[in-house]
């Protein structure tokens, strides 16, 4: 197959990418969307493979390593709960960055089999996006296998910090620049290697310092890079295909990273740096006990059957709970009483973005009954109770009296303004922001101290 | 003068970077999550370079450092591109319209 052919068919395949995204802008279409985005990657496949034509050599291991791929990736799709997304998304943009990777020392050691010229003698201007893709690759990858590890809690989510940290990755991120430029002007090895193992730390260091709770800014964050990785690479093998994804996935992620930060009132930078949410910011103001009233599941199914509008908020802990069947059940006996029930979901509710929503839809929630912030704000004044399971912190009114407080700024959902206010939770610990919830010691504030999902469970029954 | 291809590439990139940011904002926020999974599928076409890498070379020597790192990505990659579309694939399943409310 002819160059050009190639070129109009890999601009074909993304365009089709543009489609897949575009698809997701409502649940109707993003089926097809996705559709059009395995299209997309059939045509590029495919004319990859044409336009070699050299079928003899390797054609066999390249597609014994595609299928192996392939079904393992299937096995995981297909296994993998729905509660486990984020380290899943982790875990994928690790893959994406160790490919980019390997496809750029690929380049490096044999640079004739991509037209970039001989080994030692690269063209300059590939050298250069070859080093930039496989820098910010590592950087992706060492950063998602901590973002794996933490939230899939074998790393504990605290976040992990030590003198100078910021400035050790200030002076690796100059030494990966400077090994570039030396890179270029001699192309020796070493100089190669040492990049790409720096770049490996640098993305280590990099995530160690952030919390747990920030890890949908993390996701997002390496979402983006994994696009520019792409896009580094793209241009290194001058592949259309390559260069539109990259570029669509890159600012896809910055997006979300922004999104997220909004959610949280937090600067990227803020968040970046790390270190929040750790023991150290964790001040306790006054130890004072204050009068909590706790209740029951006899006690809650009163107050939502006595309703005539329910809110349900959901956070983390329905995730860590599987509680999200429960809370549809129950959801469901209040519909039949009569009940209006709506779900109530904060930008940075979970791990991920959109992570709630993803668990309420495996729960055969509707997505009509499901409101984002802005939507459900001005509900809450005429409801009558506010369901809170497993969140906390962005439903804590000092984040919009306090100027002192840590989360002071952070848009909350007003479950305060309901009639009364249902809280499952295991204790009254504070949440992750380390902030006492006052909301926990009003007067129309009944605490159920429970797991989630037994809690709702029980109150289920007390409905039926 | 003649424009560099270079040129041509990063005119690609930037409008790519502006069609992504145009497109991304009007996806709905419930999904999101579908969103990363799909991005994360679709960057994977870097498999057309670990293709390029595995297939070069000639039939005495498939078998260099540079086509093992190829097969590695070929590997790599395809575990996300089909990974990546099965499981958004599942996920957007769930967010068909329920008509019957029992």
């Amino acid at each position: 197959m002819s160059a050009n052919l190639s070129a109009i068919f890999y601009l074909i395949s993304g365009v089709l990418f543009i489609l897949a995204l575009r698809g997701l802008s409502s649940p109707g279409t993003s089926r097809r969307g996705n559709l059009f985005g395995i299209l997309g990657m059939l045509i590029a496949i495919t004319v990859t493979f044409l336009s070699i034509g050299n079928f003899s050599s390797g054609f066999i291991y390249v597609l014994i390593f595609l299928l192996a791929g392939g079904s393992v990736g299937a096995f995981i799709a297909y296994k993998i709960p729905m509660t486990a997304m984020p380290e899943l998304v982790a875990g994928f943009h690790s893959l994406v960055g160790l490919a980019a990777v390997f496809v750029a020392i690929s380049a490096f050691l044999n640079p004739l089999a991509f037209n970039l010229g001989l080994p030692g003698d690269i063209k300059l201007s590939s050298l250069i996006e070859m080093s930039i893709g496989a820098a910010v690759g590592a950087i992706t990858f060492s950063g998602s296998i901590i973002a794996f590890l933490k939230l899939r809690g074998i790393m504990s989510g605290s976040p992990i910090t030590f003198k100078g940290q910021h400035y050790i990755n200030l002076l690796l991120g100059l030494t990966i620049i400077v090994l570039i430029f030396y890179l270029c002007k001699n192309q020796s090895d070493s100089f190669f290697w040492s990049m790409i193992a720096i770049s490996f730390l640098v993305g280590l260091l990099l995530i160690i310092p952030i919390g747990g709770a920030d890890m949908p800014v993390v996701i997002s964050m390496l979402n983006s890079y994994s696009g520019w990785a792409a896009a580094g690479i793209g241009f290194t093998l001058e592949n259309t295909a390559l260069i539109i994804t990259g570029a669509l996935v890159g600012s896809s992620g910055a997006i979300l990273s922004y999104i997220m930060c909004k959610g949280m009132n937090r600067s990227f930078f803020s968040v970046i740096l790390g270190g929040f949410g750790g023991t150290n910011s964790a001040q306790q103001k006054d130890k004072t006990k204050k009068p909590v009233k706790s209740g029951n599941s006899e006690d809650a199914a009163f107050l939502m059957k006595n309703a005539s509008s329910v809110i349900i908020v959901p956070g983390y802990g329905m995730a860590v709970a599987q509680a999200q069947h429960a809370v549809r059940e129950m959801a469901d006996c209040l519909k039949k009483n009569g009940i209006k029930v709506s779900y109530a979901v904060h930008p940075v509710a979970g791990r991920m973005p959109g992570h709630m929503n993803v668990l309420l839809a495996e729960a055969n929630v509707p997505y009509d009954e499901v409101f984002e912030q802005e939507n459900i704000n001005n509900d809450f004044a005429s409801t009558d109770v506010a369901f809170i399971i497993g969140a906390n912190d962005v439903t804590n009114p000092v984040a919009k009296t306090d100027p002192q407080s840590p989360i002071y700024g952070m848009p909350i959902l007003d479950v305060e303004k309901s009639k009364s206010v249902l809280f499952v939770k295991r204790s009254l610990s504070p949440g992750y922001a380390g902030i006492d919830n006052e909301l926990f010691y009003r007067d129309n504030t009944l605490m159920l101290f429970a797991d989630a999902k037994k809690m709702t469970e029980e109150i289920v029954k007390n409905l039926g | 003068m003649e424009i560099d291809p270079f040129i041509f590439r990063l005119s690609i990139f930037i409008l790519s970077i502006f069609v992504g940011y145009y497109v991304v904002w009007s996806v709905t926020p419930s999904l999101h999550t579908p969103l990363m999974s799909v991005t994360n599928a679709i960057s994977s076409v870097i498999i057309v370079g670990a293709i390029i890498a595995g297939l070069s070379g000639n039939i005495e020597s498939i078998f260099d450092t540079s086509n093992i790192f190829g097969f590695l990505a070929i590997f790599l990659a395809a575990i996300n591109i089909f990974g990546g579309f099965l499981v958004t694939q599942r996920m957007l399943q769930m967010y068909k319209k329920k008509k019957k409310n029992k």
